[in-house]
């Protein structure tokens, strides 16, 4: 099962490498990994997901990560929590003149951007939840993925929160 | 005159002189209350050991290896509860005590480990000596620093301090670039620092404490599982006055030895791997297990499904990753021990608390103690001086009062099984990590802590082997320690479990000459000859195998408290430490022969 870990943390050196390490060190593979700062610089929130079938592992290693004394606060966005989560993700493709449009009109009902054409490719830019980023991935595949670049989900809990 | 202020101010922070980065770091360690520090010199510490030589509030102990430097703080910290603090330059220095923090990491030892590093131009060139330090120990650290500017020295070192003893205490590293040390700037000594992540003690709530009592109330076979925590929250005689107040039996962990009185009706002393049969049992049938800071290792579960797996588990820890983590406690409880223990003392006072009648549980705990001689036994031999009888005789001619530290082994398990200790701080020993070379350096560290104290390395010949350089330590630096070496001529403990798992082949478990293995009865196979090793370093020595002169050598040991002594006592290899749980097996499946 794929968990979405949100962590505020200190914004500075070795923080990142800490983080990692407590997953690292566990056996889990990071499968997305993103870090920015927040509106206050002295923060950064990293956001991970992870694969982990062993949920008590994983939750060992949450408690090990909320430990650490840069980190200020972790999230476990679970099917409990009520969170919105995105991510971007670049793809060239290979098109020409006879399947470009047909590109287009897929990209246009995902709501993705052209951002760049040339004679033989084009690169869409794609904004979405993990469900939505794989029915584009399944449509999309068939022209001929050449290169893909993928920012890692971010994810913030919902404000209203109707379960509550 | 003085009067009282309207208001009261904060703590200011506090400007100092112009000095150079090395004198701050020093005068940080000052303000810390650091009395001594175990550092070892080298190109990128040594303007640390230049500033060491301008202050006379700190004393400076040279050991002849980092990783001695490093067990000598670890063995201070261990004896007081303060961090000790040890030193070491970049590459090679920094990588020798590696193992020193990974120790500390796991025995949550209060350690701060300063080194130098390399000028911050060449950090990441491979500069003589460079090694990536911050890097290196990222998993074996509780926090971690790499001083990029002088000016934040006193802020960290100040940090580290906190966080090193703080909370559940750990290993501390300061990295310090030579150009840091070396410049020079006007210090601000902060009164307060910030550390956003560092989450102040957690107190359980006065219904959670109340729940627990209820269930104490309706147990029938209730015991106290006690580990380091009790010694890391100095809640010792909080834990006895629970122990007692409640009736419920209290078995320790090796790390928490010393919280509770091995002679009080109410002990099983220590329980696990090699422990004793009455403790084993009395948690492996306990209908309401409590544990107090501890932390489920193997070496005390055996098989986790068959531990205590009829009882209900409260597990009270500072650090809530501990919880669920080998085994299921249905009642995690997020507290410092020192609380938790407090308060429910309190709240049996005020009551309403109805003592549980535990008497059946008493009588079947007697039974077991009667069947397997509480707390441990082992039969004599008639010729040879066998390792018990050397500890029991320690333990007899030191009253039980000195300070114990040992290395890792067979010797470090009968240590504690013969040597009962009733004190906290007294048993200092390589226990999570389990690190050879342990005992010599712990002790000295322990015996500059504290100087009035009878303080005893029990060593194998093997662990010994491993740290013996610091008898120059012990010889130059005046630090009278004793060492009682059992010298069997093996590796004590590979050998025992070569003799029940693999048929008794020695797997490169001989210390001396295959050919010509030394014993007792073979007083010129032993090697290397240890006594004339101590003579080399000026330290007086006895060589003892006779059973008759045991008593008389372990006396001349320990007759001279300002002299440091090594008492070489061989001893047959054929001894076993029983009892024996084997791994993966129950409690149930202990080995008593």
């Amino acid at each position: 099962m794929r968990h979405t870990i949100s962590a505020l943390v200190e914004n500075k050196f070795g923080v990142l490498a800490r983080v990692a390490g407590m997953f690292s060190g566990r056996g889990f593979n990071i499968d997305t990994l993103n870090v920015g700062p927040t509106h206050d610089p002295l923060y950064s929130r990293i956001t991970i997901t992870v694969l982990a079938e062993d949920e008590t592992q994983l939750d060992q290693a949450i408690k090990q990560l909320d430990k650490l004394v840069n980190v200020i606060e972790v999230t476990h966005f679970d099917s409990s929590k009520s969170f919105v989560a995105r991510e971007l993700v670049m793809l060239k493709l290979k098109a020409d003149a006879s399947n470009r449009s047909e590109i287009i009109e897929i990209a246009d009902i995902f709501r993705a951007k052209i951002v760049d054409v040339s004679p033989d490719s084009i690169v869409i830019e794609v904004t979405g939840n993990a469900n939505k980023l794989r029915a584009f991935f399944e449509l999309i595949k068939p022209f001929g993925i050449v290169e893909m670049a993928r920012t890692g989900m971010v994810a913030l809990p919902r404000g209203y929160k109707a379960e509550d | 005159m003085k009067t009282q202020p309207v208001v009261d101010f904060p703590a200011q922070d506090e400007k100092g002189p112009a000095m150079k980065g090395a004198d701050c770091v020093v005068a940080c360690l000052e303000r810390e209350g650091v009395d001594v520090v175990f550092a070892y010199p080298g190109g990128a510490s040594m303007e640390l050991h230049q500033a060491l030589t301008r202050t006379k509030k700190l004393r400076t102990i040279l050991p002849r290896h980092e990783q001695g430097g490093g067990f000598m703080a670890h063995g201070y910290a261990r004896a007081t509860g303060k961090a000790g603090v040890c030193m070491a330059t970049s590459g090679p220095g920094a990588t020798n005590l590696v193992t020193c923090i990974a120790d500390a990491f796991m025995d949550s030892i209060p350690l701060v480990a300063v080194t130098g590093q390399v000028f911050q131009e060449f950090i990441g060139k491979s500069a003589f000596q460079e090694t990536d330090f911050f890097g290196m120990t990222l998993p074996i650290v509780k926090h971690s620093f790499l001083v990029l500017t002088a000016e934040e020295l006193p802020m960290i070192i100040k940090k580290a301090f906190i966080i090193a003893t703080s909370g559940r205490p750990g290993p501390v590293v300061i990295d310090i670039p030579k150009d840091v040390q070396q410049k020079v700037f006007e210090p601000v000594f902060p009164a307060q620092v910030e550390i956003p992540g560092l989450k102040p003690d957690p107190h359980a709530s006065d219904e959670v404490l109340r729940s627990v009592l209820k269930m104490i109330e309706g147990a029938k076979k209730p015991v106290l599982y006690t580990g380091g925590g009790i010694l890391s929250a100095e809640a010792s005689n909080d834990l006895r006055k629970f122990a007692r107040a409640t009736g419920i039996p209290v078995a320790s962990t090796l790390m928490g030895l010393g919280a509770f009185p091995p002679d009080d009706p109410l002990s099983l002393y220590w329980f696990g791997m090699h422990g004793t049969v009455a403790g084993n049992w009395a948690v492996c049938d306990s209908d309401l297990l409590i544990c107090l800071g501890a932390r489920f290792d193997d070496r005390i579960t055996g098989t986790v499904s068959k531990f205590a797996p009829d009882a209900t588990i409260v597990h009270f820890d500072i650090d809530k990753s501990e919880h669920n983590k080998n085994k299921t406690a249905q009642y995690p409880i997020h507290c410092e021990i020192g609380y938790a223990l407090r308060r429910m003392n309190e709240l049996v006072e005020s009551g309403p608390f109805a003592k549980p009648d535990l008497s059946a549980w008493y009588e079947i705990i007697k039974d077991w103690k009667q069947e397997h001689p509480y707390p441990f036994s082992y039969k004599p031999n008639e010729k040879y001086i066998l390792p018990q009888d050397a500890i029991s005789a320690l333990y007899k001619q030191t009253d039980g009062e000195a300070i114990v530290a040992t290395g890792v082994g067979q010797h470090q398990m009968w240590a504690p099984q013969y040597y009962q200790f009733s004190e906290p701080r007294t048993f200092i020993s390589s226990l999570g990590l389990g690190t050879m070379g342990f005992g010599l350096p712990a002790a000295l560290g322990a015996k500059v802590a504290k100087p009035d104290k009878v303080v005893v390395d029990i060593d194998g010949d093997g662990s010994f082997l491993m740290n013996v350089q610091e008898l120059a330590t012990a010889k130059i630096e005046k630090i009278p320690v004793k060492i009682m070496l059992l010298n069997n001529q093996h590796l004590g403990m590979v050998v025992q479990w070569e003799d029940r798992f693999y048929d008794g082949v020695r797997g490169h478990t001989i210390l001396g000459d295959p050919t010509n293995i030394g014993s007792p009865d073979n007083l010129d196979g032993i090697y290397p000859n240890f006594p004339e090793i101590a003579n080399g370093f000026g330290i007086k020595s006895r060589r003892v195998y006779k059973k008759e002169e045991l008593e008389d050598a372990i006396a001349e040991m320990l007759a001279e408290p300002d002299e440091p002594f090594l008492l070489d006592v061989l001893v047959p290899y054929t001894e076993h430490v029983l009892p024996f749980i084997p791994q993966k097996k129950s409690a149930k499946e202990i080995l008593t022969e």
